[in-house]
């Protein structure tokens, strides 16, 4: 199972902890509410505007280092563009476990 | 060069802005979550580059490049490489970043951009026009019907060059069609004063003087003796 990870923010910051806070709280904000838009759409069944609302989520994946992650964001994506939610419990997991680590740090 | 971010998600230009923040040629402007907020903002404003956003709610990266008649150089960011065919049928588009975006890359995409023309030699352009309105901060120059903002305290000299002026900043040089006089009304009396009739400077950036000449970044500009009291006056001389 693939832990997310803040080598990317690290790198990114480097010793500017001060942009590393910054950055940390935007994600505690912004995540949760583009998660809460992508399971609204799904609920609606608003599979074009989840479709988009997973492709935000795809770049908050790349951040926390979830490269297969962000592999599975990218074809669920697509999936979603024709109206299938093939993949949907993979990424909701990921998502979840995302999320859980942002709210951690 | 001047910039603005355009992108909807508050950490990504949190990111473009820091990635910005370490290069010293790159000032950010603003950072817009929308398109429109950001065409506002055009309307009013130059900028050499926009880091943009294909991905937005209602209006694309691409909708916003179509409204512009005559756009700055691009870069745009994006979670999608499905777009780097139709990006680069858009001549203002200069690189194609995806994210999350690192530092090398994105090294790479300011080079790309300098490269395509934003060096001092750029800014340098034969069909340039007339100085424009004035502020307490900057002055606006009109080069290749482009309105380029230029801050007064960058600027260390200006210099007659027959029917142009050259003004010369800390990191580019603007050839405009003016006049010393013309742009002496424009320029703040506290930062500037003209020592010869061929010559203008900004007092601030003087590092020495000696006899009939003075010492401004690396010129040597010469003092008209008539200017020379002047400029002994304004000096905080101990």
């Amino acid at each position: 199972m693939e832990i997310p990870n803040t080598t990317y923010i690290d790198q990114l910051a480097g010793d500017d902890h001060v942009f590393k806070e910054k950055l940390i709280k935007i994600l505690k904000k912004e995540f949760p509410q583009e998660i809460l838009n992508y399971e609204n759409n799904i609920k609606a069944k608003a599979f074009i505007k989840a479709a988009k609302n997973v492709h935000k989520l795809k770049h908050k994946f790349g951040i926390l280092g979830l490269e297969k992650g962000y592999t599975i964001a990218i074809e669920y994506e697509e999936n979603l563009k024709i109206a299938s939610t093939q993949l949907q419990s993979e990424f909701d997991d990921i998502l979840q476990r995302a999320n859980t680590f942002v709210q951690s740090l | 060069m001047n910039c603005i971010l355009i992108d909807d998600e508050a950490a990504a230009r949190a990111i473009i802005a820091h990635l910005c923040s370490q290069v010293e040629t790159i000032t950010v402007l603003e950072e817009f979550p929308n398109a429109i907020e950001a065409m506002k903002f055009l309307n009013k404003n130059m900028v050499d580059l926009i880091f943009l956003d294909i991905h937005m709610p209602d209006f694309t990266g691409f909708d916003f490049i179509e409204t512009l008649k005559n756009p700055p150089k691009i870069v745009l960011t994006t979670s999608d490489v499905n777009f780097a065919i139709e990006a680069f049928e858009y001549e203002c588009i200069v690189d194609y970043l995806v994210k999350p975006i690192g530092m090398p890359r994105f090294m790479k995409a300011i080079q790309k951009v300098e490269s395509s023309g934003f060096s001092s030699s750029k800014a340098i352009s034969e069909s340039s026009q007339t100085t424009s309105s004035s502020s307490e901060k900057e002055m606006y120059v009109n080069i290749d019907r482009r309105l380029i903002k230029i801050e007064f305290e960058k600027i260390y000299l200006i210099e007659a060059k027959g029917d142009y002026i050259l003004i010369k900043t800390e990191d580019k040089k603007y050839t405009v069609h003016s006049t010393l006089k013309k742009i002496e009304e424009k320029l703040p009396d506290s930062l500037f004063l003209k020592v010869h009739r061929s010559y203008i400077i900004n007092i601030k950036k003087i590092i020495d003087i000696e006899d009939n000449s003075v010492l401004i970044a690396r010129d040597v500009i010469p003092i008209s003796r008539s200017n020379r009291p002047e400029l002994m006056k304004r000096l905080n001389l101990l």
